[in-house]
């Protein structure tokens, strides 16, 4: 896994995020929900929708995030999460 | 899917496909395993290590018979995939023909702890150098949660509806624990995907198990508890609990077994598939000089290419008579086979060997549908007369057989061969006169080649010219 210092504002399908941050592609989530269980700050959430796989996807609160990964390696799925740094600013 | 560029991430691994080409129909950028399922853990520890030890390159990744069967549609490094069981079987083959792979046997516990419980044992015991994950959750998971061996007490499955008795079906089958004993392992662990401690702690083993392949070290294997929520019929936070609570009791986790530090790299023998270098290595001599083109000049079209099947009692020098004919067409430069049919015949009873000589290489030792049938005793033509194809030859001692063959569309050629041997005084020669009548039939190779191939093989020269008597009585008797 690369984990650099530098460039800690990245381009997650197509949207610019800001680390501390954590990507959740929806479409590609099974809802199984292991990944709220291991989040130590608790900014995961089960969305009430439905995606495409008619299954309740994770959602991120939007702030939080610590960027421990806890959650990446929890997560039974490849491309399910992202896990973006903190920037250089936050730190 | 998520596209990203630079930046500090944990993002999907680079030996995983971006895209499951492999995996049919819609969803080719998600699994096809269950939600909370352990597979896909595991599959990210797995290809995020061989991202950082920059592996991908040589792994070969073996696919087993269970819900991980399609490893291939992720890893993105060389895929096989394996019979039930025999994952262990299949990595010794590749990691000894390729040393300077990678090989990962990916097997759960119906596939490892049953159908393949004695291919993970010898591979454990001969130290094969492979990495060997071992994902266990008590159950069956593909074909709907039937018990298996490692299987709890009193555990429900739908094999099990009133829990597992262990005075009928054994206990749970311990493999870290059972490898352990064994000298030759170096690392063996046993890891769980519950909270983020022990996901982490299963992390780290499954770098520490491929790091002892890339340094040589010898075998390892990581027990993986894994959850299997659908068949658990719980959801993935309670399967996690049941781990906790049931799974690890009965599976203590731990490091069973680490000697990484006091092994030295394996050396093992460097394959040799070279034709010459495997003779050198097995110390094969040529059992005869070889003289002459292997082209059928001078035998009629209906005796080339003969499929001989060679029949007697054990006793009558079937075998020896086989490799004898063997011998005289290799000494030509034929290619030729030469396969007995072992069994207790050596003890008294019907012994046969299969001989084919061709122009060309040969493709299958066996011979089921013989041009020639040698038959030295009466049950030995009962049996095989009925396989000689038609046009084909029928060679037989006539002295043991009173009835003769029945068969109007092969030529039959009987010879009192055993008569002619007592006229010897060795009844044991009979095999020799009936080779010596099929070759003059047929014209094949003269008396003087089977005479100077006997010189060349027999170990003892003591009945050389009582045999040379027998081969020339055999022409003679045809004529």
């Amino acid at each position: 896994m690369k984990r650099t210092s530098e460039g800690e504002i990245m381009t997650v399908a197509g949207s610019a995020v800001e680390g501390p941050a954590v990507v959740i592609d929806e479409d590609l989530c099974k809802g199984c929900g292991l990944c709220i269980d291991v989040c130590p700050p608790g900014v995961l959430r089960q969305d009430s929708k439905l995606n495409h796989l008619g299954f309740h996807p994770v959602a991120y609160l939007g702030k939080w995030c610590n960027a421990c990964g806890l959650c990446f390696f929890a997560c039974p799925e490849p491309g399910a999460i992202v896990v973006v740094k903190p920037s250089r600013r936050h730190r | 899917m998520s596209t990203m560029t630079g930046g500090a991430v944990l993002q999907w691994p680079e030996s995983l496909y971006r895209t499951f080409h492999r995996k049919p129909g819609g969803g080719q950028e998600s699994t096809h395993y269950c939600p909370g399922c352990g597979h896909g853990v595991l599959h990210k520890l797995i290809a995020e290590a061989m991202d950082d030890l920059a592996i991908r390159e040589r792994t070969v990744f073996i696919s087993p018979v269970g819900c991980s069967v399609f490893g291939y549609y992720y890893f993105d490094c060389g895929n096989v995939q394996v019979a039930h069981g025999r994952a262990p079987a299949v990595a010794t083959g590749i990691k000894r023909a390729l040393p300077h792979s990678v090989v990962i046997s990916y097997q759960g516990d119906g596939d490892l702890a049953a159908i393949g419980t004695s291919n993970i044992l010898h591979a454990a015991n001969r130290g094969e150098p492979i990495t060997v994950f071992f994902v266990n959750n008590a159950i069956y998971g593909m074909t709907g949660g039937q018990m298996a061996p490692t299987t709890l007490d009193g555990q429900r499955t739908t094999t099990s509806p009133r829990g597992r008795d262990t005075m009928d079906t054994g206990s749970p089958l311990r493999v870290s624990e059972l490898l352990s004993t064994l000298d030759a392992p170096v690392y063996i662990e046993r890891v769980a995907l519950t909270d983020a401690k022990h996901i982490m702690t299963a992390r780290r083993a499954v770098r520490k198990a491929l790091k002892a392949q890339v340094e040589g070290k010898g075998f390892s294997l990581v027990e993986v508890l894994s959850p299997c929520p659908i068949n658990w019929k719980m959801d993935p936070a309670e399967s996690k609990a049941w781990i906790t609570d049931h799974l690890m009791p009965a599976f203590p986790l731990g490091v069973y077994k680490d000697v990484l530090a006091e092994r030295e790299p394996q050396t093992r023998l460097a394959p040799q598939l070279a034709l010459d270098k495997v003779a050198e290595l097995f110390a094969a001599e040529p059992s005869v000089e070889r003289t002459g083109e292997p082209t059928w000049d001078g035998v009629a079209d209906r005796y080339r290419e003969p499929q001989v099947k060679i029949a007697g009692f054990g006793g009558q020098g079937v075998l020896f008579l086989g490799s004898l004919l063997a011998n005289v067409a290799l000494r030509r430069n034929y290619h030729v086979t030469w396969l007995p049919a072992y069994g207790p015949e050596s003890r008294g009873g019907t012994a046969n060997c299969n001989v084919v000589i061709s122009a060309e290489p040969v493709a299958s030792p066996m011979v089921t549908e013989p041009s020639v049938l040698m038959a030295l005793n009466a049950p030995s033509l009962e049996r095989f007369e009925p396989t000689v194809t038609p046009g084909g030859v029928i060679v037989y001692n006539s002295t043991l057989i009173s009835k003769t063959p029945t068969r109007q569309d092969v030529e039959v050629v009987a010879v009192p061969a055993t008569a002619i041997a007592d006229e010897l005084g060795e009844t044991r020669a009979a095999n020799l006169v009936l080779l010596g009548a099929y070759l003059a039939h047929t014209g094949m190779f003269s008396a003087a080649e089977v005479e100077a191939t006997m010189d060349q093989v027999l170990k003892s020269h003591g009945m050389l010219e009582l045999n040379r008597q027998a081969v020339a009585r055999g022409f003679a008797a045809t004529t």
